[in-house]
């Protein structure tokens, strides 16, 4: 899968702060299988085991936690979620749990009869990953034949059945000079939004940071490409974008908070403020088998760490934007600091963030190495092309 | 398989005219933990105020923009061609951002 954008609370009225107990959004992944072998993939490197998946009555469980704790949207994600035979009976109980539910698909698994079905027990959105609009590249990059035809099928199947569709283009070093052509196609597809993620350097994504990385000027291209088009193509497509935060000022308010908005469920059942959390080792995760969600979202170990603004070094304390980005994100200053309380170096205002803005720097410039393609393992192979 | 078919090639214009209806994949609905009134649409929430509950409660495919803004002046004791405005500008925003069907009337 990749990156969900924190749901935005509001764009209508302020914030009623009371009511930031509850997380507004659910990322359930589902699974770790996938055919695709994106080498920017979110997904932990270490991939959770078929045997080991929550059940179908499990999920259930949470779908019903979740619409108790006041969960308004579910993201039934992965892997590729739709590689669990048992999605439909997962997907009713999120229905009938009242949450507004989004699968987020690489479409190459989906049959139009089970679209169709989807759509019958109450699927609201769907939202379709593209590798690129060139078909080959799209194959090289994914390490699977023929998936843009397939997802083709898909958004049109979506469109028939009056599901809302969104394209999600991950892009990189290696897609980005197509990202106008992405637009289009999602237009064409007849998608309401189109989510140009700049892939985020973590898992996969950052074993592979040399091959993905743009380069500034080309970052800089693309990110005016989307500010034509938005002015183009307003009213007639929605254009959400992401941007690769080393080439940014300040960071990403990550996840909108550390368990402010969303909280993050693994095939396993741990509960992750986060879908990278697990990457701060020093902290222990609840499991849904083991303990109620409400309780793990409210008073979870892991939740709690990092939840609010006490826990931040000085810098971060004493910033104007501390509400704002809430100090970037916590596995990124882990990763690069060794400490998860210390301001990302993403930030401008982090003593590291020079050294760490030179890696994109230098590695842009670089050739670029193989893919590490996202499988069990992790071998390297190249797949056609260049 | 081709694709256009579903494109949408030109920004919907909200006049009095149009008979506006919310998506099938667009939810309103009361949220009682947080005492009010969200719009549930594909990676957004929205909260709509009183006057756009009003509204939105009324978009059923059936009423006419013009035929709302009568109502809401009425029940809100207000110039209906202000509401008419206010309501234009706030149905414009949402067919914008893709979570209002518009119900334009048919070109002849
Ligand atoms: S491999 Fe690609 S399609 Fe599969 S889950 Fe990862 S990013 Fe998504
Ligand atoms: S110092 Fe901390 S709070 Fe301020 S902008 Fe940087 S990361 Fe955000």
């Amino acid at each position: 899968m990749n990156e969900v954008t924190p749901v935005e609370q509001s764009d209508v009225a302020a914030v009623d702060p009371s009511c930031a107990r509850a997380p507004v959004g659910m990322l359930c992944e589902l699974t770790h299988r996938c055919p695709l072998q994106c080498p920017y993939c979110s997904n932990p490197t270490d991939l959770d085991r078929v045997a080991s998946e929550l059940t179908t009555a499990e999920w259930q469980s949470v779908m019903r936690q979740a619409g108790e704790l006041g969960i308004l949207q579910v993201h039934l994600s992965g892997g590729e979620p739709t590689v669990r035979k048992d999605l439909e009976e997962i997907l009713e109980a999120a229905v009938k749990a009242g949450l507004y539910t989004n699968l987020i698909s690489a479409g190459v698994t989906i049959t139009r009869e089970r679209l169709m079905k989807f759509a019958e027990i109450g699927l609201d959105h769907v939202q379709l990953s593209i590798q690129d609009v060139d078909s080959d590249n799209a194959d090289r990059i994914s390490a699977y034949k023929g998936g843009l035809a397939k997802k083709i099928e898909v958004s049109q199947w979506t469109k028939e059945a009056g599901m809302a569709l969104t394209i999600n283009a991950p892009i990189h070093r290696q897609n980005i000079h197509n990202v106008p052509r992405m637009i289009e196609f999602a237009i064409e597809c007849g998608a309401g939004r189109i989510e140009i993620a700049h892939v985020q350097y973590y898992a996969w994504a950052l074993l592979n940071r040399g091959s993905l990385m743009p380069t500034r000027e080309s970052f800089m291209t693309a990110a005016k490409q989307v500010e034509h088009a938005r002015e183009k193509y307003k009213g007639i497509i929605v254009i959400d974008m992401v941007v690769p935060d080393y080439y940014a000022k300040f960071p990403k308010p990550c996840m909108g908070g550390w368990a402010k908005q969303i909280l993050n469920v693994t095939p396993q059942g741990r509960v992750l403020p986060c879908h990278a959390a697990e990457s701060i080792t020093h902290l222990t995760f609840d499991n849904v088998k083991d303990r109620p969600l409400a309780d793990i979202w409210l008073n979870g170990e892991a939740f709690n760490k990092y939840r609010g603004t006490e826990w931040m070094n000085e810098t971060c304390r004493t910033c104007p934007r501390k509400e704002i980005d809430f100090g970037g994100c916590r596995c990124q200053a882990f990763a690069l600091t060794g400490d998860a309380t210390n301001t990302d170096p993403a930030c401008s205002l982090s003593p590291m963030h020079e050294e760490w803005a030179k890696v994109a720097e230098v590695e842009s410039h670089s050739t670029p190495p193989e893919f590490v393609y996202r499988r069990v393992g992790g071998a390297k192979v190249t797949v056609g092309g260049t | 398989m081709t694709i256009g078919q579903y494109a949408k090639r030109e920004r919907t214009m909200i006049t009095g005219d149009c008979r506006p209806s919310i998506p099938r994949f667009v939810k309103m609905r009361h949220d009682a933990g947080r005492g009010r009134w969200i719009l549930l649409a594909p990676e957004r929430v929205f909260n709509p105020d009183e006057i756009a509950v009003a509204v939105l409660q009324k978009c059923d495919g059936e009423r006419s923009v013009a035929d709302i803004a009568a109502i809401l002046a009425d029940d809100y004791k207000a110039p209906a061609d202000l509401i008419l405005k206010d309501i234009i500008d706030m149905l414009q925003d949402l067919s914008d951002k893709g979570v209002l069907n518009a119900g334009e009337p048919t070109k002849s």
